[in-house]
């Protein structure tokens, strides 16, 4: 377990049922994913049971249980972005990296997922990849971003 | 020191995802160049609400808008412009269609139509300096608050000014709060909800990057109102920028002696705490949100107790959206009766009878100037869409606005000069919603927009009670089956029963208003639902089982001489023909991704 990493982010939040939330998004931030023993760890450790954590990080859909690629790419999937072709646009790195909505590629590179509204809609259609964000983004050329990284 | 000229960047999160921060740091080094530091400052600002021209730049006190600037651009630009002192024409704003650029900000169709108030000091000032927030008046109204004004006395302002909660629903504030105030108990809380999370909104999020003091004093108002000392702020996870400005801003206060203890000195503690969402729309709906905070998920509970009486931890508490609040501290310096004429009907006798003082839109989809705009109440959509927005994009036709994100309906156009109040939207079907404002052209399937909207709430759903999680995904499989072509008549019948079914019996409102979209389409689009139903066709040529796409070989051949462009980038190898010669697409091998379609220049390309 990455028990630095855990340990620093528990010392930011009060030690109180209240702080899983917010404690979780930084373990998610840091880790890109919640591994199953820091969720046992910090379910034990505020005094949360299991399940509710568990239920929280299924409920809430900024947590992932599964590692994520070194740079998640998030499709924006709000109106604006919708009107302006998004599902086209998730198709095409869908067909680029070989892998599906919710996966990450072979290599570990790449995870590809959607989100709803950045808000950023003047810019739609927007594509994140890692924290860098895409903004009008052609189809024809989602191969030459993706070669950036 | 004072300079001579200001060059106001734009740092929301639209023009930093264009690079402004680049923008900025080149136009510093080439001003040190010429050895105008001390005469040209170079200032970030939030979120300009131009987004569409971004990465831009305002030059003050001139008021010379720069727009679409690449990092490129800039040596020529400060040269010409702060040394020789000559505008760059073909860096100013031209409207479409027209050849002579409009150099100042104030001129252009635009701005000109606006009125600020939530807004007023957005490109003005750094949001991320709080000396420059109070230059511009902040905390002047809650200082006059606090030493001219009983808690009493903020309530009946507030009332009179006609205020309705800028989130969706209206409610009226000031009863809110007098209600709220009136609850027993030692504990009561503010909250602001930040969780902005209708897609194509982004009023809030713009609102706290430009001007994130404005927020802070008015939940210090409306706290001394209620007799609160601890407020809470729930943002979006997915807002970064607006998310680290908002706690600059309180760290700024707190530093300022204006959150804490004894505030400006007087018997008034408050102090404001930052919770972050995690990724579920239905925290925007008000006792989710409060579930949340506590650390549960996001469910919300029916409320024949609201949660003016038992809202966080049981406690009567106030929420209000940034929106609601920013307004607070404008109405408290300028007056209700300022406020009050600003707007559309009269308050006076009636909360409800009428929608006072301004509302910030989100302006984006199919129009020409995407970006944020704050109108007074009462001004007509097609005034919006047509003048601010700067009409259709690439020339096509309007066919339907939507209003109230997912919750809200679409308005068609013989529906256009509807003035933008509470009531009249709610009519139509559609409602005021949070304010995001999408436009929909010739090319946008109706039954397609209302499928994708339903998807939104179905996936969003919290699962909590029947009608809205099973309604929904029964709905949705009918609108699935519509554009698949496989609908039948009756299937129309059973969507337009059911949704009526769900608006009635949900427990909250996001179920309530879920099958907004459906009912507004069947309503004013049944046409486009007719022919996907009758004759297996989609007008707006999105439905993919319903559409085909040909290559014109006259085109392909005369202009495009087999530029085999289309060939090359289809992934599913269904375009036919060698470069140089005609070229035509396997109907049973295309996937109907589209590629080909936006790749050829020469629009050789159909879509039936």
């Amino acid at each position: 377990m990455e028990t630095q990493v855990v340990e620093n982010i528990l010392q930011r939040h009060p030690k109180d049922q209240s702080s899983i939330i917010q404690v979780l998004l930084d373990i998610q931030n840091e880790l890109y994913y919640i591994p199953r023993d820091v969720l046992e760890y910090v379910s034990d450790y505020l005094n949360v049971p299991l399940s509710r954590t568990y239920g929280l990080a299924t409920f809430y859909k900024a947590f992932s249980l599964k590692p994520k690629g070194k740079y998640p790419i998030a499709v924006c999937t709000g109106t604006a972005c919708h009107v302006q072709g998004a599902v086209k646009i998730l198709e095409q790195i869908e067909r680029e990296l070989k892998v599906k909505e919710g996966e990450t590629t072979p290599d570990k590179k790449f995870s590809v997922e959607t989100v709803r509204c950045l808000g950023c809609c003047g810019l739609a259609p927007v594509v994140t990849v890692g924290k860098n964000l895409h903004g009008k983004v052609p189809m024809s050329k989602i191969s030459k971003i993706l070669k950036q990284y | 020191m004072a300079y001579r000229t200001y060059l106001m960047v734009c740092a929301g999160t639209g023009c930093v995802a264009n690079q402004s921060m680049k923008i900025k740091d080149k136009l510093e080094s080439e001003i040190r160049k010429r050895g105008l530091q001390d005469e040209v400052s170079v200032v970030t600002t939030g979120c300009n609400g131009f987004c569409a021209v971004g990465p831009l730049m305002v030059v003050q006190p001139d008021g010379i808008f720069y727009q679409l600037l690449k990092e490129t651009d800039i040596a020529f630009l400060v040269e010409e412009h702060f040394v020789k002192g000559r505008p760059v024409k073909e860096l100013l704003y031209t409207p479409p269609k027209e050849k002579i650029p409009i150099p100042k900000m104030s001129d252009i169709p635009f701005f000109a139509d606006q009125t600020l108030i939530v807004l007023r000091n957005r490109g003005l000032i750094n949001p991320e300096i709080i000396d420059e927030s109070i230059a511009r008046g902040g905390y002047e109204a809650i200082a006059k608050v606090l030493t001219s004004m009983t808690p009493d006395d903020v309530i009946r302002e507030i009332k009179a000014s006609g205020l309705r909660g800028r989130g969706g629903g209206g409610f009226p504030t000031g009863i809110k709060w007098e209600t709220c105030k009136k609850m027993p108990g030692d504990v009561h809380y503010v909250i602001c909800n930040a969780d902005e999370g209708d897609p194509g909104a982004f009023m809030d999020r713009s609102t706290i990057e430009s001007d994130p003091h404005a927020v802070i004093e008015g939940m210090l108002i409306g706290a001394y109102a209620i007799g609160s000392t601890e407020g809470y702020v729930y943002i979006r996870n997915e807002y970064p920028i607006a998310l680290e400005r908002l706690q600059t801003a309180i760290k700024q206060a707190r530093e300022y002696g204006l959150l804490g203890k004894k505030v400006f000195n007087k018997d008034f503690d408050f102090d404001i705490k930052v919770v972050r969402g995690a990724g579920a729309f239905v925290c925007g709906e008000s006792t989710a949100l409060m579930a949340s905070i506590e650390g549960r998920p996001g469910e919300p509970r029916a409320k024949y107790v609201h949660t003016v009486e038992r809202g966080l931890w049981d406690k009567p508490t106030c929420l209000n959206n940034v929106e609601t609040w920013a307004n607070v501290p404008q109405i408290m310096l300028r007056g209700a009766q300022w406020f009050a004429s600003i707007g559309t009907g009269d308050v006076t006798a009636d909360p409800w009878g009428g929608s006072k003082g301004t509302k910030v839109f989100s302006l984006a989809g199919k129009v020409n100037n995407t970006g944020l705009i704050e109108v007074p109440m009462g001004i007509t959509l097609r005034k919006i869409i047509f003048d601010i927005g700067g009409g259709i994009r690439d020339g096509k036709k309007f066919k339907a606005v939507q209003t109230g994100g997912p919750s809200g309906g679409f308005i068609p156009e013989s529906l256009l000069d509807l003035p933008v109040d509470y009531e009249e939207l709610t009519k139509v079907g559609s409602m005021m919603g949070s304010g995001g404002m999408v436009v929909a052209d010739e090319d946008n399937c109706m039954v397609d927009m209302a499928k994708y909207f339903l998807s939104f709430t179905q996936t969003e759903s919290c699962g909590k009670c029947v009608p809205c999680r099973e309604g929904t995904k029964r709905m949705l499989d009918i609108l699935e089956k519509i554009t698949v072509g496989e609908g039948t008549e009756e299937d129309l019948v059973l969507l337009e029963e059911l949704s009526n079914m769900v608006v009635e019996s949900s427990l909250c409102a996001l179920g309530g208003s879920a099958p907004n979209p459906v009912l507004t389409t069947l309503k004013y689009f049944r046409e486009e639902y007719e022919a996907h139903v009758r004759n297996k066709k989609c007008p707006g040529h999105s439905c993919r089982k319903l559409i085909t796409y040909a290559i014109d070989p006259q085109i392909c051949v005369d202009k495009g001489h087999g530029c085999h462009v289309c060939a090359k980038n289809c992934p599913d190898g269904a375009i036919i023909g060698e470069s140089k010669q005609v070229h035509t697409v396997d109907v049973m091998k295309c996937g109907k991704c589209g590629i080909c379609y936006d790749v050829c220049k020469f629009d050789a390309i159909s879509v039936e």
